[in-house]
């Protein structure tokens, strides 16, 4: 079957070592992940995983249904590049001399939208946010100025859906609470 | 309620009365004693079981969740005494047992230092278990033990491992109890889905050729009878897998027979000849369904199941009807037309013929040679009038003591299906003794696998279980010779086994026993056997060469089934 790159988003509890939980999924099916940010998600308490694999269509469905059937992960879900708007940052640090030495940097800044983030005797620092093709080309651009240092962050991603699947979720989970259902 | 100030050993103790737990499984050391000083005071409310080790420990815990349905427990210490339970474990989260594994740890501020018994019991819990978690502090005591029970034993069942550190077993807490009945990230019962169920329906009542294949989630959602009813009414075929043995009893006359690698003749050919193939709590291991590229593929895959990861995960579905088959299977029958498949059925006869000729009267007939495990394993099942609880080893003894021994009543069979661990059975059986103490437990063994977990005779001794241990000694790691004799031009690489005198071990541990070599003794030495309530181990020696048939070799077809020279 065709791979492609997916973008898997879990939502978990707060707890110790589920990291892990959610990696070796990945590993006993020998599936690479490409990137991944963990964060604190927009509800308290909830935190969000936001993973890129290359892998088929099957494999991503299983995959997600191995991470969901973990205990303390609410929901997981997977989306090709045209479901979702994505994003990653990529820092440069180029030397002082080769800054000062080379007034089209600037234009190139310009030219990519990057961000001059700090310059100081020693060097400086600039910022792009985009796909990783476009971080990548502006790595490539500015080579010739020797580049020092290139990071890039793991992919962020939001859907182009409206509906909060999340929320929806967790309300539909709620109303299920015995509790809940006693106290109405 | 009244609050109570206690150590946390303690809190662990009443939350373990909380959960109604009776039996314990555990053995002690360093990073535990203060739990095992809380349980000395306790000891009145708990039945302990001080097995030999602390694999044995969690088998027995298996085997008496398994014949009873209750949650398994034990308590072990940490580094090799939570190591020495990873297998049972492993084996527990294959075959969806929900035990409650408890474990010491280090005290919260030496974790990491690699301290004295220190093992990430976490890090290497979290592949094989359901949920793990480590205690730091007393006040999660009760929180985390409400917490494992509900996720052992609710939905699809599984171990838990709770890590607790020593600081949190003598810290003092408050108690208080309140028990798990919901997690909002876990939901243990999909919803009932009625197009889908409605639509399996309608796939079953337009079925020529049904057939259904029973699993262990059939005994597990305690849907014995719902399932008969959904099988009468459409009177649909149905064969079994490993675990789902006794779920049917064997004279129930849609019940054709084993699934699988040694499974029976009909069931094996027949799925590849049905039309639409209902599977019911099973999960298409590679050790029922041969090449997964040929397999069933003529047919319409209806999958019930309550773990909705199972469902297209080997055998792609047409139909999933998700959830407790106790209450899916009524949902789907009441939508059933009555109807008769009476050619269809018939069918399978030839093939029980076939198989009855070349293989079963062969093998639990003889009328010369050496004694077959087959024919113990006949007349053992006769001799407790199908009645007992069979528990097996792996291996050969395991295939041919599922063939051949029959079941009248449900949870009947405790082996270790998916993990195959040698060794899992005397511990498993006293366990399983425990679990139903009103019935009688007989376990089939081999000489390898009984000498993995030899020392539990000890637990026997000291305790008084009830076993009858039945040891089918071919001289042989026979499960094994047999692949190489078939695929290994007869290499017998690390096969052959010098064995000791069993009775006179089983003597030593004041267990009575005897050793039977020639076949007309085997009669009167069953007899003996189970002529009182008292453990007892009978070695019987039977063929070196034998091999389980019929086989469908791994990697080829279910239709592909050999029967055997
Ligand atoms: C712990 C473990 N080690 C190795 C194996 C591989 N294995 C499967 S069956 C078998 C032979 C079992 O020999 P025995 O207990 O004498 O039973 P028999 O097949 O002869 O009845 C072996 C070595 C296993 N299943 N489990
Ligand atoms: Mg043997």
């Amino acid at each position: 079957m065709e791979k492609t790159l997916y973008t898997i988003t879990v939502y978990t509890e707060n707890f110790v070592g589920l990291l892990n939980q959610i990696t070796i999924i990945f590993t006993r099916r020998q599936i690479n992940i490409e990137s991944l940010t963990v964060s604190k998600s927009s509800i308290p308490g909830i935190h969000k995983f936001t993973i890129t694999a290359e892998t088929d269509l099957e494999m991503v469905k299983k995959v997600v249904k191995q991470i969901e059937k973990r205990i303390d992960v609410l929901k997981a879900f997977y989306h090709t590049d045209d479901d979702v708007i994505y994003q990653e940052v990529a820092l440069y640090k180029i030397g002082a001399e080769a800054m000062l030495d080379n007034p089209e940097i600037e234009s190139i800044v310009r030219k990519y939208n990057a961000r001059i983030l700090e310059v100081n005797r020693s060097y400086g620092v600039l910022e792009l946010s985009g796909h990783t093709e476009d971080t990548q080309e502006l790595f490539e651009r500015l080579k010739e100025f020797h580049v020092l240092q290139f990071v890039r962050s793991g992919r962020i991603a939001i859907t182009k859906s409206t509906v909060e699947r999340l929320s929806d979720f967790l309300a539909e989970m709620e109303a299920r609470n015995p509790e809940h259902q006693c106290k109405k | 309620m009244e609050k109570k100030i206690m150590k946390g050993a303690e809190a662990l103790m009443c939350s373990l009365i909380e959960e109604n737990v009776n039996t314990i499984f555990g053995y002690p050391g360093g990073q535990i004693i203060t739990v095992f000083d809380a349980l000395y005071s306790y000891r009145d409310s708990f039945q302990y079981i001080l097995t030999r080790h602390e694999q044995g420990a969690i088998h027995a815990a298996q085997g008496y969740a398994r014949v009873s349905g209750d949650t398994g427990v034990v308590i072990v210490t940490s580094g090799p005494g939570a190591t020495n339970v990873i297998t049972g474990l492993a084996d527990a989260m294959l075959d969806s047992t929900p035990l409650v594994v408890i474990t010491g740890q280090v005290g919260a501020s030496l974790l990491g230092s690699d301290a004295f018994q220190e093992t990430d019991v976490i890090g290497v819990t979290q592949p094989i278990t359901k949920w793990s978690y480590q205690i730091r502090k007393a006040s999660e005591i009760p929180w985390a033990v409400a917490r494992a029970f509900y996720i052992a034993r609710e939905g699809r069942p599984g171990p838990v491992v709770l890590d607790l550190t020593k600081d949190a077993q003598s810290e003092m807490v408050e108690f208080s109890y309140k028990k798990c009945i919901f997690i909002r990230s876990y939901q243990p019962y999909p919803e009932l889905q009625p197009e889908n169920i409605a639509q399996a329906a309608e796939m079953i009542n337009k079925a020529k050729r049904p057939m259904a294949l029973v699993g262990q989630g059939v005994l597990l959602g305690h849907a014995e009878e719902e399932l008969k009813a959904f099988l009468t009414k459409a009177d649909i075929p149905a064969g079994s897998t490993l675990l789902g043995l006794s779920a049917l009893s064997s004279d129930f006359s849609l019940y054709k027979g084993l699934l699988g690698m040694h499974g029976n003749l009909g069931p094996n050919k027949k799925t590849a000849e049905c039309d639409v193939l209902i599977a019911i709590g099973m999960r298409f291991d590679d050790r029922v369904t041969g090449d997964l590229k040929k397999y069933a593929k003529q047919a319409k895959v209806i999958h019930f199941d309550i773990d909705t990861s199972e469902i297209d995960k080997n055998v792609k579905t047409s139909v999933a009807v998700l959830g407790n088959a106790k209450e899916t299977l009524p949902a789907v029958t009441e939508l059933l037309q009555p109807a008769r498949h009476t050619a269809w059925i018939q069918s399978f006869e030839a093939c029980e013929k076939e198989e009855m000729e070349r293989v079963i009267i062969p093998e639990i007939m003889p009328i010369a040679g050496p004694i077959t495990m087959g024919e113990v394993v006949n007349r053992v099942s006769e001799a407790t009038n199908h009645e007992a609880i069979l528990v097996t080893d792996v291996g050969q003894n395991q295939m041919i003591a599922a063939r051949y021994f029959k079941f009248s009543r449900s949870r009947s069979m405790i082996t270790s299906g998916g993990l195959g661990t040698m060794g899992f059975g005397l511990p498993a059986s006293i366990g399983a003794a425990l679990g139903a103490p009103e019935r009688r437990v007989c376990f089939f063994t081999g000489d390898g696998g009984i000498q993995m977990t030899l020392q539990e005779l000890g637990t026997i001794m000291q305790y008084k279980i009830p076993v009858k241990i039945i040891i089918l000694n071919n001289n042989f790691l026979g499960m094994v010779r047999q692949w190489q004799e078939l695929f290994y031009r007869e290499r017998y690489s690390s096969t052959p086994m010098n064995n000791p005198d069993f009775p006179k071990i089983a003597e030593a541990y004041g267990i009575a026993g005897k050793k039977v070599t020639k076949r007309e003794d085997l009669d009167d030495a069953i007899e003996e056997m189970l002529k009182d309530n008292k453990a007892y181990l009978l070695e019987v020696e039977v063929e070196e060469n034998g091999m389980v048939y019929p086989m469908i070799p791994a990697g080829t077809s279910v239709d592909q089934i050999i029967l055997g020279d």
